[in-house]
């Protein structure tokens, strides 16, 4: 027997466990050039965002009676003050695009919001309690998946009325089961282990156990399928806006721009052309970011 | 397997109880007289209001309206169109093989592109190959596909005039109705040059079709390649000397395969989503394009029995991968 000195134990804080977690994960999503890329034009966007009043040059809704169809500025017989030149009514592209980033962001939260919280809360119920209360909502969520996405936001957006609020409900409606069957799983796997035990034998409570106790174990997959719900959210709701589902003229969204640019595609590109790129851009960045996430946060994928 | 078939059978039942009940009570939570709805702007007395709530139904509590739908649907009764007056059923049957032909083409080009792109993407990891197939790929999955639909439009029809904006065929060709696929029907009625217009107005809508799922398909076809290629059975068989080509094309993709063709599957639900978006551009005469007309000319009858019929399709297409799954895969049969 020899004497070993007892090694000090070195005991962190909360917050300072937080902060190395937060830096094992900015290691492995800085890897991750794409995903970098994808939240640096997502950061962009929230500010043009939030600061379109300042940036837009024009009102998104004035109609320039005098400058119809006018094409971007760099080519014959565009306008310096119209950079992207003007839609049908003489409405500045560039605005509306900037006003349009509003729209498609708020879309993405507010879907996501509403996905999230009824999937979870339902998800936790079916993966908590089992039995037929796992039963009736899996059987439930099973319906909603059955059908195509878009076709039952549509048609569930006819039942409630065209606009940009309905469509957002029938969208998040639409994906909250996805949620749900992550959380479930999630939590089945958690509610095997020894610490949800150990906090039951010590007296927690079913809402302490479920939302304290299990919950924030279950998040990693959740925050992936939330940035994936994002960007479908924005590719949906901008569907619906041209099916003339969602949001209804003169609002600058962009799938409603490029509805009523429709007529128009073979006289004057720019019209078709900028709202379906600045769709695909704000899409593809979200989806670079969702794909660094997931191997940042799923330790099963790290190492391919 | 016959136990296995039985059970996924069995599982269907209540989801398929679900799909009618969303499709029936659709209608139902509808604002507005069903009633009203039907007599059109003229309006109808009350007596005749009262005795056409009879005749439809109306007048007796929801669940038994609700077992009454049940068995009209059992016996093929799927109602008839407020505007054309003629069968659901019959409509759908008429648009089907055209969303059909557009559906199959697109899964033809995805799959013959998707899966090689992503195996080679996965043979050569890290190469500018891989890189810039992979990058595409996640452009093509973010893509608006009504906005990628117009813009080949621009440039295909616009710019260069080489493919036909919208339709099935040219309307010089007329020729009988056979198998409801334009392609065969053309092809059956010889004559000169309808063959080539039913490939030119088919190939600009498949392409755009295809676009997701064939992103879908390269990136899963590259992941699941990836999978196999770091198992032991493959080791192995380098190890043994066996010739590289044999290794991939034996042993890894086959295994490989299996995921692939469920994902392959699943696609059928982002088809028909797809197919609504596509119809509506190249003004396609199928499922999706009815379905959109008839939500805004608010045709109720043919948007119930349609949401019900395509769900119902998807379903049972589902059921059909997951059965091939099970035959491809004993340990999913067996489990």
């Amino acid at each position: 027997m020899s004497d070993i000195a007892p090694t000090p134990v070195v005991r962190l804080s909360d917050a300072a466990i937080r902060r190395r977690m937060l830096a094992e994960f900015w290691f492995y999503f800085r890897q991750n050039r794409g995903a970098v890329a994808g939240l640096a034009v997502f950061i962009l966007l929230v500010l043009i965002a939030v600061f379109a009043p300042l940036l837009a040059p024009h009102d998104p809704t004035m109609q320039y009676r005098d400058a119809l169809l006018v094409p971007p500025a760099w080519q014959e017989g565009g306008r310096t003050t119209f950079l992207l030149g003007t839609d049908a009514v003489g409405r500045d592209m560039l605005s509306r695009l900037i006003y349009g980033a509003q729209y498609s962001l708020f879309i993405g939260v507010v879907v996501v919001a509403i996905a999230l919280v009824g999937g979870v809360i339902l998800g936790l119920l079916a993966g908590y309690f089992g039995g037929w209360v796992d039963t009736v909502i899996m059987r439930v969520m099973d319906v909603i998946l059955a059908f195509p996405s878009l076709l039952l936001a549509l048609v569930l957006v006819a039942v409630l009325g065209p606009g940009l609020t309905n469509a957002m409900i029938a969208i998040a409606i639409v994906y909250q089961p996805h949620f749900a069957r992550l959380t479930r799983a999630a939590v089945m796997s958690e509610m095997k282990r020894e610490y949800v035990t150990a906090a039951r034998v010590a007296g927690a409570g079913n809402l302490r156990l479920m939302f304290r106790t299990v919950l924030p174990n279950c998040l990693a997959p959740l925050i992936v399928q939330a940035t994936l719900s994002f960007s479908s959210a924005v590719l949906d709701s901008a569907a619906l806006g041209f099916l003339g589902m969602g949001a209804q003229p003169p609002t600058p969204e962009w799938g409603t721009m490029l509805a009523e640019a429709r007529e128009f595609i073979l006289r004057a590109w720019w019209v078709v052309t900028f709202p379906g790129l600045a769709i695909l851009i704000s899409v593809l960045a979200i989806n670079l970011m969702g794909d660094g996430l997931r191997d940042a946060l799923d330790p099963k994928l790290k190492r391919s | 397997m016959v136990r296995f078939i039985l059970s996924k059978l069995l599982y269907l039942v209540p989801t398929f109880l679900g799909i009618t009940i969303v499709a029936f009570s659709f209608v139902r939570i509808l604002p507005g007289d069903p009633v009203l709805l039907m007599a059109g702007e003229r309006g109808v007395t009350p007596e005749r209001h009262a005795e056409l709530s009879a005749q439809l139904g109306y007048d007796k509590p929801v669940v038994v309206q609700y077992f009454d739908f049940l068995g009209r649907l059992m016996h093929g009764d799927f109602g008839n169109s407020l505007v054309t007056k003629k069968p659901v059923l019959t409509e759908f049957m008429t648009l089907f093989p055209a969303t059909v032909e557009l559906g199959l083409c697109a899964i033809i080009i995805a799959t013959l592109v998707g899966v090689p792109v992503g195996v080679l993407a996965a043979i050569k990891r890290g190469s500018w190959f891989d890189q810039i197939s992979m990058t595409t790929a996640l452009v093509g999955f973010s893509m608006p596909i009504f906005w990628w639909g117009l813009l080949l439009i621009i440039f295909f029809s616009g710019i260069l005039g080489w493919t036909p904006v919208s339709g099935r065929i040219s309307l010089l060709y007329y020729f009988p109705n056979v198998t409801g696929f334009m392609l065969i029907d053309s092809l059956l009625s010889g004559q000169k040059g309808a063959f080539a217009s039913a490939v030119s107005h088919l190939i600009l809508p498949s392409i755009v079709l295809a676009t997701i799922p064939l992103a879908v398909i390269a990136r899963q076809t590259r992941s699941a390649m990836l999978e196999v290629m770091g198992e032991d059975y493959v080791r192995t068989a380098r190890a043994k000397g066996m010739p590289p080509r044999r290794v991939i094309g034996v042993h890894a993709l086959r295994n490989a395969m299996i995921p692939v063709i469920t994902t392959i599957g699943l696609q059928i639900g982002v088809l028909m989503a797809g197919a609504i978006l596509t119809e509506t551009i190249f003004s396609w005469p199928g499922i999706g394009k009815w379905m959109i007309d008839s939500i805004s000319r608010r045709d109720y009858p043919v948007v119930q029995s349609g949401l019900l019929l395509i769900a119902a399709l998807v379903m049972v297409v589902n059921l059909l991968v997951d059965l091939t799954y099970g035959l491809i895969n004993p340990r999913i049969r067996n489990k």
